[in-house]
């Protein structure tokens, strides 16, 4: 229980270290790489946590995450916001929208690792 | 001896008498009873303000020094009041028409009611007056102490600047309390002209009855002074022509332009018939007062002993033999002729003053203020008191400071001068239309600085004004400059020396810039008015409306001002007549006032005609239609400068804010080129460094897995790579710095290249490209590498995007005349419509991103590619499929052939 790892981002070699890091850490990773029906999916597959690219086919990792935050079921939900864009802006985005944590491409593992760790556990 | 206590209170109570005569003179007036004040008599004795302490006692002097010379001074008023006695009429009448107020007003008003012009005006009647109110007192003083010096024990003369003092303070308050009372527009003092009135007869029965004494009590008759004067060295005199004709033409100046002069004769006239009177009343005058000047001046010298100062014979003859009470009236006399020059400059001074300078710095520094319409009048009072007090004061300490010089002439002439400076600008400004404010400026500002130089200043010889040196070697050792012989033209008379330089150079600005500048239609109106002033008033009550129709103005001020107003206008004016209906009189106070009313519609110059037609009190002269007509020029050009500006000034406006939106446009596309190239540059780094970061943390890897991440990160570089290697080559096809290798070729053999060139790509369905030989072979001239870099492009956009189930790309080649067409049509599902217009765009890359393995930065570089080579790429909404036509001018077949 407290495993599962739900990782939304369309850039396939990104998907695939993520997800190398994760499972070796003992994480059950499940990937996503549409935003259209992002909030779908984490409502059907329930994860402990998300980790969420900002920049997605479709409909931005901002929108989700509003949505999200907005649902009785996830409004709590640890999620941990990913961008490649890097500006000051797109912190106070994060803010905003109520990312548990935030993180610029590119990322360091062990990062990625102890955040992740953190979250689910607090 | 006299007693000095005598003196003062003789003095004191002669000052008693003039206050009641001038009390009583004002109370007459006021009570509307003008009678006998109003005679040419008394008209013609106030203008013996001429006649001043100078004239009174400084005549004799000058004829025991000069000879003869005094009498030019004498000679140019009679000239021109009994030769010239138009010139005055015109002034007079020019004075009355434009409420003149002083002679700066009389000059700023022709020339376009310009403050500048009154404010030089007034600087030069203060700089000229000053000296010439000292030398009043130096008389009074000197006079004073002539009694002094026979003084015996016990007398006590206070020091003479403490004489000074207590005169000019006791004519301060006289000409405040007479010189202000109230302010007519045409600023008349009954008292005031009175006073001068009685003092004329004064000073002359004192000169004739010491002149008489002289001839028939000291000598013995006229004959036996005939033959004195043949005898003395007055007679010695050369009359140095190269002076008479100058000092004549200064003196008939001086009686123009001096201030007082100026007051008295026009300001303070209430009739212009006056002036038939003093035409031959004043030089009478002026030949009685000069009379006994050449026997007293004879009989002085040759009676008195060698070191009398010769400016005082008038009153040292009559003490010499005795003559007490003679020599208390000769007294009374100086101290006339002093005191009246002191209280009219005083007053014609400080109207200038305070009209030109105070009062408009006032209304300056109050600029808020509408609601001064109450206290206006005190606040005028108040500052002509204090100009007469400053003026009065200046005088005071000019005197004070200078201590007195010996020749009293001097001082005089030096002020004539001066003030001989405003003649050009006012004969140029009452006959000669052309005249304009900056003529008139240059010639005033020139010749008063002259004047300064050459003169004024030359007369402080030896005081730090004007040091020894400079008057002998110029300032800084310069010759050319020296005051008294300006580039080297020496006269061998500084006087001359001074007028030719001053007047010459004056006449020469104002003529010369009168003729080279435009008058403005305020200018252009006023010199009409003046100088056609006796076409346009008719007489000294302005408007006779004789033949005026009240009903023909009515309708006229109907057409200007619409029938309501101006019946309101036409009401008013009959109810404040005390008349019924709505028809006034057509009095001139009545067609005055029209006419300000109407050219407040039209402008002054058009009512002024247009009234003067109706009222036939003026032919409307071919000036005053040209008035209109440049006024109305000038009003239109002046409008369509403004329109034309504020045209020009919205236009500016307009391309500002153009500019601004298109640089806050950039500025946010920049912004966003910035985020997208991060986030274009980051996302492969992000894989490089998670997989590096994993092979050289986990030991565990196999080899399989090892490999895979090491191309991962091999794949990751290469398209960083291609990354910057496309921003690079599209900034430098923007800026538009890229060097085109044109060369000839074939169309077919680069589209083969291309095609080559894709086949490696690795997809998951083939491509089918159909082509048409026969219609690609097309000999082209142009950088064929760029465009194989096109095609090569829009190959691999088919090739990755293509999502048809069997993927084919047609390529069809068309030419024209002049152009040559090639589409790229695939049979996939096309571009969504709203996508369309921004596939061109850096980083368009569409939805669907993680098929294009590539930043979106290829069709972007196609399109400023073929923007180099002259051609243009386009989507084509053909409906299905994704269509791009590249079109080439053909423009170089010639030399590929």
């Amino acid at each position: 229980m407290g495993k599962h790892v739900l990782l939304i981002e369309d850039e396939p070699n990104i998907i695939e270290a993520i997800r190398f890091i994760l499972e070796r850490d003992g994480w059950t990773v499940s990937t996503h790489s549409d935003g259209a029906d992002a909030v779908d999916i984490v409502d059907r597959e329930g994860p402990d946590i998300v980790i969420l690219d900002v920049m997605l086919p479709n409909r931005s990792g901002y929108d989700i995450l509003r949505d999200l935050r907005a649902a009785e079921g996830t409004a709590a939900l640890p999620v941990l916001l990913l961008t490649a864009k890097g500006q000051s802006r797109d912190r106070e985005m994060a803010e905003t929208y109520g990312a548990s944590r935030f993180m610029t491409k590119p990322f360091s593992n062990q990062e990625v690792l102890d955040s992740v760790r953190d979250l689910v556990a607090s | 001896m006299v007693p000095f206590d005598l003196l003062v209170a003789v003095c004191i109570g002669y000052v008693i008498f003039l206050f009641l005569v001038a009390f009583a003179a004002e109370r007459r007036a006021d009570a509307g009873r003008l009678g006998w004040l109003r005679s040419p008599l008394v008209y013609t004795l106030s203008l013996s303000v001429y006649c001043t302490a100078w004239t009174f006692y400084g005549a004799v002097g000058y004829a025991a020094r000069s000879g003869l010379e005094f009498m030019t001074i004498y000679l140019g008023p009679t000239i021109v009041f009994v030769g010239w006695w138009w010139l005055l009429r015109k002034l007079v009448r020019i004075g009355r028409a434009q409420r003149i107020t002083s002679i700066a007003d009389l000059i700023s008003s022709r020339y376009g009611k310009s403050n500048l012009l009154a404010v030089i005006v007034t600087l030069l009647a203060v700089v000229g007056t000053t000296p010439y109110i000292a030398l009043q007192l130096q008389s009074v003083t000197l006079s004073f102490n002539v009694f002094s010096a026979a003084a015996v024990e016990g007398w006590q003369v206070p020091d003479r600047t403490a004489t000074a003092f207590w005169v000019a303070a006791g004519l301060t308050v006289f000409t405040i309390v007479f010189g202000t009372r109230n302010l007519d527009a045409n600023e008349r003092h009954h008292g005031v002209v009175t006073a001068i009135a009685v003092e004329a007869v004064v000073k002359l029965v004192a000169l004739l009855s010491v002149g008489i004494f002289v001839v028939w009590g000291v000598a013995g008759g006229a004959g036996d002074i005939l033959d004195r004067i043949d005898a003395s060295p007055i007679a010695e005199w050369q009359g140095g022509g190269g002076r008479w004709a100058p000092l004549i033409f200064l003196s008939a100046a001086a009686v123009l332009t001096l201030p007082r002069m100026f007051q008295v004769t026009v300001v303070e006239n209430s009739d212009e018939r006056h002036l038939a009177t003093a035409s031959w009343a004043f030089p009478l005058y002026l030949f009685l007062m000069s009379l006994f000047v050449l026997p007293i001046a004879v009989v002085g010298l040759s009676t008195l002993p060698a070191g009398e100062n010769p400016d005082l014979y008038v009153l040292t003859l009559p003490l010499a033999f005795d003559r007490e009470g003679l020599a208390m009236l000769a007294f009374l006399g100086g101290f006339s002729s002093a005191t009246s020059m002191v209280i009219v400059a005083a007053i014609a001074v400080s109207t200038m003053v305070s009209n030109h300078i105070v009062m408009p710095l006032w209304l300056r520094l109050r600029t808020g203020g509408a609601s001064f319409s109450g206290d206006v009048r005190t606040v005028v009072l108040r500052a002509r008191r204090f100009s007469i007090a400053g003026i009065l004061l200046l005088g005071y300490t000019y005197y004070s400071f200078t201590g007195g010089t010996e020749a009293l002439a001097a001082i005089g002439l030096i002020s004539f001068a001066g003030l001989a400076q405003v003649l050009p600008s006012l004969l140029g400004g009452i006959f000669w239309r052309g005249a304009t404010l900056k003529g008139a400026a240059a010639g005033l500002v020139a010749g008063f600085g002259l004047w300064a130089y050459t003169l004024f200043l030359p007369s402080f010889e030896g005081t730090w004004l004007m040091p020894a040196a400079v008057l002998a070697e110029g300032p800084f050792g310069i010759g050319l400059l020296r005051p008294r012989a300006l580039l080297g033209l020496d006269t061998g008379d500084p006087l001359v020396h001074a007028m030719i330089w001053s007047l010459g150079v004056n006449t020469l600005l104002f003529v010369g810039i009168s003729l080279v500048s435009f008058p403005s239609p305020m200018e252009r109106l006023q010199g009409a008015q003046f100088v056609n002033v006796f076409q346009h008033s008719s007489g000294p009550g302005g408007w006779v409306g004789g033949s005026a129709a009240a009903e023909d103005l009515s309708v006229m001020a109907q057409r200007i001002l619409g029938p309501r107003q101006a019946q309101a206008l036409f009401q008013e004016a009959a109810r404040a007549q005390g008349k019924e209906g709505n028809l006034p009189d057509p009095t001139p106070d009545f067609i005055d006032w029209l006419e300000r009313e109407l050219s407040g519609s039209v402008g002054a110059a058009a009512a002024h005609a247009m009234v003067g037609q109706i009222t036939g009190g003026a032919a409307v002269s071919v000036e005053d239609l040209l008035a209109v007509a440049d006024e109305t020029a000038q009003i239109m050009e002046y409008s369509s400068r403004l329109e034309a500006k504020s045209r020009e000034l919205s236009e500016t406006a307009a391309q500002l804010r153009e500019a601004n939106d298109k640089l806050t446009e950039i500025s946010i596309q920049k912004d966003a080129f910035l985020s997208q190239i991060s986030h274009e540059l980051r996302t492969p780094m992000s894989s490089i460094r998670a997989f590096s970061e994993i092979l050289r943390d986990s030991r565990e890897l196999g080899p399989a897995q090892f490999q895979r991440y090491a191309s991962i990160i091999h794949d990751e570089s290469l398209r960083l790579t291609r990354l910057l290697d496309d921003l690079l080559d599209l900034s430098v096809l923007e800026n538009g710095q890229v060097t085109l290798h044109e060369e000839p070729g074939n169309l077919a053999e680069i589209l083969d290249g291309a095609v080559t060139a894709t086949a490696s790509m690795a997809t998951e369905r083939p491509l089918a490209i159909r082509r048409e030989r026969s219609a690609e072979n097309v000999a082209i001239y142009t950088d064929c590498d760029r465009l194989r870099q096109v095609f090569i492009n829009l190959i691999g956009n088919a090739r990755k995007y293509c999502d048809a189930a069997a993927p084919e790309l047609r390529i069809v080649v068309r030419t024209t005349a002049d152009r040559i067409e090639v589409d790229f049509e695939d049979n996939g599902s096309g571009i969504p419509e709203k996508q369309q217009s921004i596939i061109f765009e850096k980083f368009a890359r569409l939805s669907d991103q993680s098929a294009a393995g590539s930043a979106g930065l290829g069709l972007a570089i196609c399109r400023e590619i073929m923007r180099n080579l002259g051609g243009s790429i386009a989507y084509l909404d053909a409906g299905s499929g994704t269509t791009f036509r590249l079109t080439l001018p053909r423009r170089h077949v010639r030399h590929a052939a």
